[in-house]
């Protein structure tokens, strides 16, 4: 499965919304998830399972530190679909 | 032909715990780890834990812990043929904390042991009880979760500092008339070993400890985070089924109290409803490990004595990584 970086945005701003309360809008590539966007660490693990539930991709573990800015989540799962 | 015994249906007599004495807040703790109240709070729930003195013993608390277990359930340590003590923090190899525990509450002749299950040790041996009790080979069982976790804790770690604690709880087990421990549901996912580490080895001390870092508990927070809430809430819903027992039919949710965040979004992910009470001891506990289960139920009856004889769903889960619940009906009031 083939996904857009565009259809991957959408997906992330509704899933941290819903996990975190951040309104989507202020939701962009650049943001850090924790210094921008507060998404602590455990809420972190909790976007990253519904981003794999969502997308259908596998995130582990160890990658999960290095997804910094909603762009590397981003840029992840698509390739990761790919 | 072998002859074989049989028991009864089990259940859990009664239950006792105990604190020691000595407060600890976050505002004591933030200091050697950079850290605030505000943020251990936000992370864990936790606002204040007990640390045990340090010539407090895993035994003195055990001991302290089983007393109280044994006078609410009207029992003396006579009828106990059985000791499990779950504990991960017992200084010595060998002989076990078990049967250092029988000789001092008067009942050397107890078969008695340890058991290694980490933060599940207590779930572990809730199980093994009630199936010693159903098959026959014990009549009254002693399961203690005990654990003095301040003497293999880093207080600079700034991973682990602030969550880990001492304390004891024991439950007796024996026989009942009608069913009232359900199936445990247990297992293992040990391909991530990794995840909780006490470490290095004994034998690494042997010769020159020159150099040698204590075997302190070391965990990753966000593995474990995923594991206990994606993994471990799904054997709880397996124990629930079990036990053909729904959420809603549920009185209490105490599961091992890791961390307010865990029980939270297990609860969601369980579908446990608002009617039922969620055991949050870790705020003003900690994360005892194999105490906390028992320690949270004597805490919950004694804030809310209507929850005595109510149907709970325990699960407990820690370094293995290994789980196991069930489905228990609470003691009845002493």
């Amino acid at each position: 499965m083939s996904l857009t970086q565009e259809a991957v945005l959408a997906g992330i701003k509704e899933i941290v919304e819903e996990v975190a309360g951040i309104p989507a809008a202020s939701i962009e590539m650049d943001k850090n998830f924790t210094d921008d966007l507060d998404v602590d660490s455990l809420s972190m693990v909790e976007v990253v399972v519904a981003a794999e539930e969502r997308f259908g991709v596998k995130i582990p573990d160890d990658k999960v530190q290095d997804l910094v800015t909603v762009g590397d989540a981003v840029n992840f799962i698509v390739s990761a679909a790919k | 032909m072998i002859h074989v015994r049989t028991g009864t249906h089990s259940r859990i007599m009664s239950v006792g715990g105990y604190q020691p004495s000595r407060v600890v807040p976050n505002s004591e703790i933030v200091d050697r780890i950079d850290s605030t109240d505000e943020w251990i709070r936000q992370r864990t729930g936790i606002e204040e834990r007990r640390f045990a003195a340090p010539d407090e013993s895993v035994l003195d608390m055990a001991e302290a812990a089983c007393k109280q277990a044994l006078s609410r359930a009207k029992l003396t340590m006579a009828d106990i043929d059985t000791v499990i003590v779950a504990t991960i923090t017992y200084p010595f190899q060998a002989p076990s904390a078990a049967t250092a525990l029988i000789a001092r509450l008067g009942n050397p002749k107890a078969a008695a042991f340890d058991i290694n299950a980490a933060c599940a040790g207590f779930c572990y041996g809730v199980g093994m009880a009630s199936d010693f009790v159903r098959s026959g080979t014990s009549k009254h069982v002693l399961v203690v979760g005990v654990e003095k976790l301040t003497d293999f804790t880093d207080p600079d770690d700034r991973a682990t500092a602030f969550i880990f604690a001492d304390g004891a709880g024991a439950v007796v087990i024996g026989p009942s008339e009608t069913p009232q421990i359900g199936p445990t549901e247990w297992g293992s996912d040990a391909d991530s070993r990794d995840a909780i580490l006490m470490e290095p080895s004994w034998n690494e001390f042997r010769n020159d400890a020159q150099g040698i870092s204590w075997p302190n508990i070391a965990q990753q927070g966000q593995a474990v985070f995923r594991w206990a809430v994606y993994s471990v809430s799904k054997a709880a819903s397996r124990a629930l089924a079990a036990a053909g027992v729904r959420p809603d039919q549920l009185d209490a949710f105490i599961p091992h109290q890791a961390n307010v965040r865990i029980i939270e979004t297990m609860a969601k992910e369980i579908g446990i409803p608002d009617s039922v009470v969620i055991a949050q001891d870790i705020r003003t506990s900690g994360n005892t490990s194999a105490a906390s289960i028992p320690l949270a139920m004597a805490s919950l009856l004694e804030e809310r004595p209507d929850l005595h004889g109510g149907l709970a769903l325990l699960i407990g889960y820690g370094a293995g990584l290994v789980y196991a619940g069930q489905v228990v009906q609470l003691p009845p009031k002493p």
